[in-house]
């Protein structure tokens, strides 16, 4: 199982990497591999709102949906398209094309709410 | 405390997902769900389905005890020959629905769903006559299923029994990989197969062997998520989903092993009367016109009614658009209705379709 050191992660298996005040956000290697073949990815519009801990989009495998958790609380100011038409990247690429969103975010010190890999690595054995 | 089949070393070994149904841990996928399921449509794959309960009926009167707890015509039934059927509660609510093998006039095999032997085997028990032997031999019995348009490849070469001759719903008791076996032309894929029920001693090997003898074909092992989309692409009925003791078999689109003339069974009386007044509600089986993939449990709408509920749904891997089943009122049920399903708060437009979703044949071999 791959989790990047470079990343932080949260306890619903999303994935976050700042820069500046953006946050871009995916679902974990973990996620991808417990969810298997993802068919559709319901993503938030740009602009949203998204709250910290709350659902902001679905991951929908063959047998079974799954929301997206905003890590971070701020806005969504970008979402990849790319994985609308072809969700199979989330499985093959899940912290590079198959990213989910960027979100503006509000408040840099809830970053430290978050996991480092190695603690992720521990809640996700 | 969880079961595993006699197969659980070999679903490790192939790298399964591993999860707990009706008790047992199962494999829910191996390489992933739309691969396996290609892989059956395309050529050939084998499911472990020993969680499957298996009821042994001997007996004079064996005959007229499963004529009374079954839907079906059971005298319609040859030595040799196996039917579809349910059982069903005194208001028409399915118990369960089961496959009945003939052995002889007076020895039968009844193949239930995983989740639901013991509430069978106790079902059958109270109906069961003084004269007549029923017993729960599902431990004893292991089951794998090789379906796909090249089973034949596979199987053939592993026993002497012509396997061409066995026709659809039909079985024959023979060796094959040197084992004793009921060798059964059924499934539930769609796809031409077989069912082997074999002794969980001879498992292991079994595997093996057919492993070998497949590897040209492709063979593939296949796990329970791949199962159910290929029994939903054919609009098979799934117990705890598409039918329950809340449905009764004609509104479930089983009209057709529903034998109100055959004489007097449990049900009988209610189906009857629904048969007479038709029923309120009917299974459809829909396609998405958009994307959206449904889901067990989401709102159905014709307009701005709601007018019944998702019962099964998923993301069709043979036609890669999002395909279900659920019930609806009568007035809505017309192939070619438009309807839309409430995914989550969005409404998705679909169609009502004539099933099944492919155009596939288990009759084929």
């Amino acid at each position: 199982m791959k989790i990047p050191k470079d990343l932080k992660y949260a306890q619903s298996h999303e994935w976050v990497k700042l820069d500046g005040d953006v946050a871009t956000v995916g679902i974990s290697d973990f996620a991808q591999g417990e969810l298997g073949d993802i068919v559709y990815v319901d993503l938030p519009q740009t602009g949203t709102k998204a709250v910290q801990g709350e659902a902001c989009g679905t991951v929908e495998a063959v047998k079974t949906v799954s929301d997206i958790n905003a890590p971070l609380s701020g806005e969504v100011i970008e979402v990849n398209e790319g994985i609308e038409e072809e969700p199979t990247l989330v499985n093959s690429d899940c912290y590079g094309k198959g990213w989910i969103m960027k979100i503006r975010i509000s408040d840099k010190s809830k970053l430290d709410e978050l996991m480092d890999a190695d603690a992720y690595r521990e809640f996700s054995d | 405390m969880s079961k595993k089949t006699p197969f659980y070393d070999q679903h490790v070994a192939f790298g399964a997902k591993i999860t707990e149904f009706a008790a047992y841990l199962m494999p829910v996928s191996y390489t992933g769900i739309r691969q396996e399921h290609l892989c059956v449509r395309n050529s050939v794959g084998v499911f472990d389905v020993s969680h499957m309960g298996e009821f042994r009926v001997d007996g004079k009167n064996a005959e007229a005890f499963l004529q009374k707890i079954t839907i079906n015509d059971v005298s319609k039934l040859l030595d040799g020959q196996a039917q579809y059927s349910a059982m069903c509660y005194p208001d028409g609510g399915i118990v369960d629905d089961l496959i009945i093998y003939r052995f002889s006039p007076e020895s039968f095999m009844l193949v239930v769903n995983a989740s639901n032997i013991e509430k069978d085997f106790e079902w059958a028990s109270r109906h069961c006559p003084a004269d007549v032997v029923l017993r729960n031999i599902s431990e004893e019995l292991a089951l794998l299923a090789v379906q796909g348009p090249r089973c034949l490849e596979v199987l053939q070469p592993l026993t002497s029994t012509v396997l061409k001759d066995i026709g659809f719903y039909h079985f024959a008791e023979g060796k094959l990989a040197g084992k004793k076996m009921l060798i059964s032309r059924t499934g539930y894929t769609g796809e031409p197969g077989f069912e082997l029920y074999h002794e969980p001693a001879d498992s292991a090997e079994l595997w093996d062997v057919l492993f070998r003898s497949g590897a040209a074909a492709g063979i593939q092992a296949i796990g329970l998520g791949a199962r159910d989309t290929l029994r939903l692409e054919m609009k098979y009925a799934l117990y705890g989903n598409d039918i329950d003791q809340s449905t009764n078999p004609l509104e479930a689109g089983l009209g057709w092993i529903t034998k109100i003339d055959k004489g007097d069974f449990i049900g009988r009386e209610a189906l009857q009367k629904v048969q007479e007044s038709k029923p309120a509600r009917r299974l459809i089986a829909f396609s998405m016109e958009e994307r959206g993939i449904p889901r067990h449990g989401y709102d159905i709408y014709c307009g701005d009614i709601c007018v019944g509920q998702v019962t099964s749904g998923t993301l069709s891997p043979s036609l890669g658009i999002g395909i279900g089943t659920g019930y609806v009122r009568s007035n809505c049920a017309k192939t070619g209705q438009e309807i839309l399903i409430d995914t989550r708060g969005k409404k998705i437009r679909a169609r009502i379709v004539k099933p099944p979703f492919v155009d596939r044949s288990p009759m084929n071999l």
